[in-house]
């Protein structure tokens, strides 16, 4: 299970960076996308997987009787998440105006010459 | 597209999946569920009506912008986060009701919390939907 | 010592953003409340910092809490003058952008989203926790976005993709880091970070998570090879707005790296020759950008980037003089630069442009105000005894003792080059005849005199403030030596937070 997380992990971040270096607009994005993704499974990865013991002490105990699985990266990886949902949605709109605007999906055409600036 | 089997399923579906929203917002507190969870579900309710009917009747039945749930609820998380400096606590610490009200349960600040986050999400997510398909 | 109140100015900024959602569209009570919730702010944050002075460092446990396990925001003298110069800062700016904005920008939601901004500043500054502190950063940078294509000129968007494509790499990093350092020492909370990264074995992995930290804060505050969307973007929005982002975010990255590389990742030789490289190569960039750039904004952007490598290189030296001159120029820094993009939105009104050569007169027809800017001006070259000299007393101290000489070659070629800038500006812009092809139109001049005042007060408050920092140069050392000492030696900072249980 773990080696498939981390080879999952590494193509994810190998991909996201691809993308990311590429001059179409919405390749970015997507590359931003699988970037942030793998960002969560690096953090889920190295939480240490636990199967099937969530972290809850039973009602005769005091304290953990049993190996638990660490709550702290899910509770980082769900505000990663809604951070990155914001993050995206909000970058879909910009893409889209700017895609409006330039009628271009290439990064090189989006220079202003200086001569334009007010 | 339009099509009669989807619209006539939205007609139920769209009061149960409120409802169904409401309930995981209400147990959120210690079982899976919570606010975020029951806002994405009341809003993908929305947008399963506004696929079968159109995005404007969608907004017909909402009656108001859903922009206008963004300062509501962001406000009765403020002032839930707020409170506990009243009594002299931290912020964010919780404050329960001694007794447990029917259905509902346990009702503390952090349900007001959790509110709040509900009608947020609601709000920002039909807010970005709404404002990409109106684009077209 | 616990005070549960070191969250408000937060609670002041979240409350005047939701005050002004509610009041959606009814811009004239939104710029009442702007400045008032500034002023509530400014306030706030002063009591905030003689709290601070007097009883030291102050903690708060969120939800009661003890320290390692729940979220703490501390506030300690670093933390508080930041806060208390961003609330001056925002102050200014919202005076400014009450008149300095049009109303159709103010539509969209200007006002709230930039109380936003300074929300998580605030948040970013208080904050002890360093997931708490990636929150905080994705707030500022959200609510830039927004600031940033708020209008939405073509000019504006495209400099919003690249300042989004960019800040969002460095919040992947910062992201990947905090995995990384929660995977080796399972711990989030800075204090906690401290001390048990010390007990780790594996060395080679601590160097390589603090690259992706460095990576990360690297890009936000536009270091050498990560600082080109910063000159791409910060000559687009309205001068309001790029005053806030050339003064205030650009810093969250400096003070990021303040926390990170004072508390956790203590500098080795390897990471204080990588930072030491960068400081250079950040000076002599900006400033050669800033040589050939006509337009007034162009050039401020390369000057920002410029002056980040000062406060590099006094991180990569830190040693106690070295922080405090960065510290210092820290202080300096927020003050000048903000009101530089400032006085850039008022050279507008004035001349119609902000293309230098087509700018002239300015102080034939504004003798006054021009007086005003010459200050804030000429506090950013560092003339003596004005603001930016006294920081780079320590910077040449500092990296004389340590025998960096190209570190102060490239200071004083940063220096003078910022010298010659800001005259040949002074020059083309105040002293020169308009040139008669140019077509200038004053816009300042038609403006109701409530407005013209408005427009200039936020400027005389910080050239003001800038004033004081540089003849009461003692009283900020003074401050500064208090930081550097809690930065060299963090065992207070890791008291403070973890030394009290509640019970």
């Amino acid at each position: 299970m773990e080696l498939l997380l981390v080879l999952v992990l590494g193509l994810l971040y190998a991909a996201g960076i691809y993308l990311v270096l590429r001059r179409s607009m919405v390749r970015l994005l997507l590359g931003i996308m699988l970037l942030s993704n793998g960002a969560n499974v690096l953090i889920f990865v190295i939480g240490n997987i636990t199967k099937g013991s969530p972290p809850v002490i039973g009602s005769m105990e005091k304290v953990f009787q049993e190996v638990y699985a660490d709550p702290i990266p899910q509770a980082l990886i769900l505000t990663a998440i809604v951070i990155s949902f914001g993050l995206t949605s909000f970058a879909i709109v910009l893409l889209k105006r700017v895609y409006a605007l330039v009628d271009s999906d290439d990064l090189d055409d989006l220079n202003t010459p200086e001569e334009e600036d007010i | 597209m339009k099509s009669i089997i989807l619209q006539t399923a939205t007609r139920y579906l769209l009061p149960i999946l409120l409802l169904f929203s409401f309930f995981l917002l209400l147990r959120g507190h210690y079982y899976p569920g919570g606010g975020f969870v029951g806002g994405l579900v009341a809003s993908i309710a929305f947008v399963l009506h506004s696929f079968a009917n159109g995005t404007e009747s969608t907004m017909k039945i909402l009656g108001y912008k859903p922009l206008s749930l963004i300062p509501i609820g962001l406000a009765t998380s403020t002032v839930s986060v707020t409170v506990p400096l009243l009594f002299g606590l931290p912020p964010m610490t919780g404050l329960w009701f001694e007794e447990p009200i029917p259905v509902i349960g346990m009702i503390g600040s952090a349900l007001f919390f959790d509110i709040g986050v509900y009608l947020v999400v609601i709000g920002v997510v039909l807010t970005i939907l709404f404002t990409i398909a109106l684009n077209d | 010592m616990i005070d549960n109140h070191i969250l408000a100015p937060i609670f002041v900024q979240l409350f005047t953003a939701i005050i002004q959602l509610i009041c959606w569209r009814k811009t004239v009570t939104q710029r009442y409340l702007s400045v008032g919730g500034s002023l509530i702010g400014l306030m706030v944050a002063f009591r905030l910092f003689g709290r601070v002075q007097e009883s030291g460092i102050l903690t708060m446990n969120a939800a009661n809490w003890d320290a390692p396990f729940g979220i703490v925001f501390v506030a300690d003298m670093l933390s508080v003058t930041l806060v208390l110069l961003t609330s001056i800062a925002c102050f200014a700016v919202s005076l400014f952008s009450s008149v300095g904005l049009s109303r159709q920008r103010m539509l969209y939601g200007y006002f709230p989203i930039f109380h936003f901004l300074i929300m998580g500043l605030h948040g970013a500054f208080l904050t002890g926790d360093i997931f708490n502190l990636y929150v905080y950063f994705e707030v500022i940078i959200i609510s830039s976005f927004v600031l940033m294509t708020l209008g939405g000129r073509k000019a504006q968007l495209e400099g919003a993709v690249k300042y989004m494509a960019m800040n969002i790499l460095a919040s992947m990093f910062f992201l990947t880091g905090i995995g990384m350092l929660y995977g080796i020492t399972g711990s989030l909370n800075m204090a906690d970070l401290s001390i048990r990264i010390q007990e780790v074995q594996n060395k080679a992995l601590i160097g390589i998570t603090s690259c992706f930290f460095l990576i990360g804060f690297g890009i936000k505050s536009a270091v050498f090879p990560l600082y080109y969307w910063l000159p791409s973007s910060y000559h687009t929005p309205p001068s309001a707005v790029a005053a806030t982002f050339g003064g205030l975010l650009t810093k969250v990255g400096i003070y990021a790296m303040l926390r990170v590389f004072s508390l956790i990742f203590v500098p080795d030789d390897f990471i204080r020759t990588l930072l030491m490289v960068i400081a250079v190569f950040t000076i002599l960039t900006g400033a050669l950008g800033a040589l050939i750039k006509t337009n007034i904004r162009r050039f401020f952007s390369y000057l920002i980037v410029c002056h980040i490598g000062f406060m590099m290189g006094g991180i990569a030296m830190f040693s106690k003089v070295a922080l405090m001159g960065a510290v210092f120029y820290l202080i300096h820094d927020i003050m000048v630069k903000t009101n530089m993009f400032l006085v850039a939105g008022l050279i507008r009104q004035l001349g119609g442009t902000m293309d230098m050569s087509k700018l002239g007169g300015l102080y034939r027809n504004y003798p006054k105000i021009s007086l005003l800017i010459a200050i804030v001006l000429f506090s950013l070259v560092g003339i003596p005894p004005l603001s930016g000299f006294w920081p780079k007393v320590f910077l040449f101290q500092e990296a004389f003792a340590q025998h960096q000489y190209f570190y102060v070659a490239a200071l004083i070629i940063g220096s003078f080059i910022t010298l010659y800038v800001i005259a040949n500006m002074w020059v083309q812009v105040f002293w020169k005849n308009i040139p008669p092809s140019a077509e200038t139109e004053n816009l300042f001049a038609p403006m109701p005199p409530y407005k013209k005042i408005l427009m200039v007060l936020p400027i005389g408050l910080m050239a003001l403030v800038t004033l004081y920092i540089g003849l009461n140069a003692e009283a900020i050392v003074k401050i500064a030596d208090i930081i550097s000492t809690q930065l060299i030696d963090p065992s207070a900072y890791i008291d403070a937070v973890l030394g009290n249980k509640t019970d």
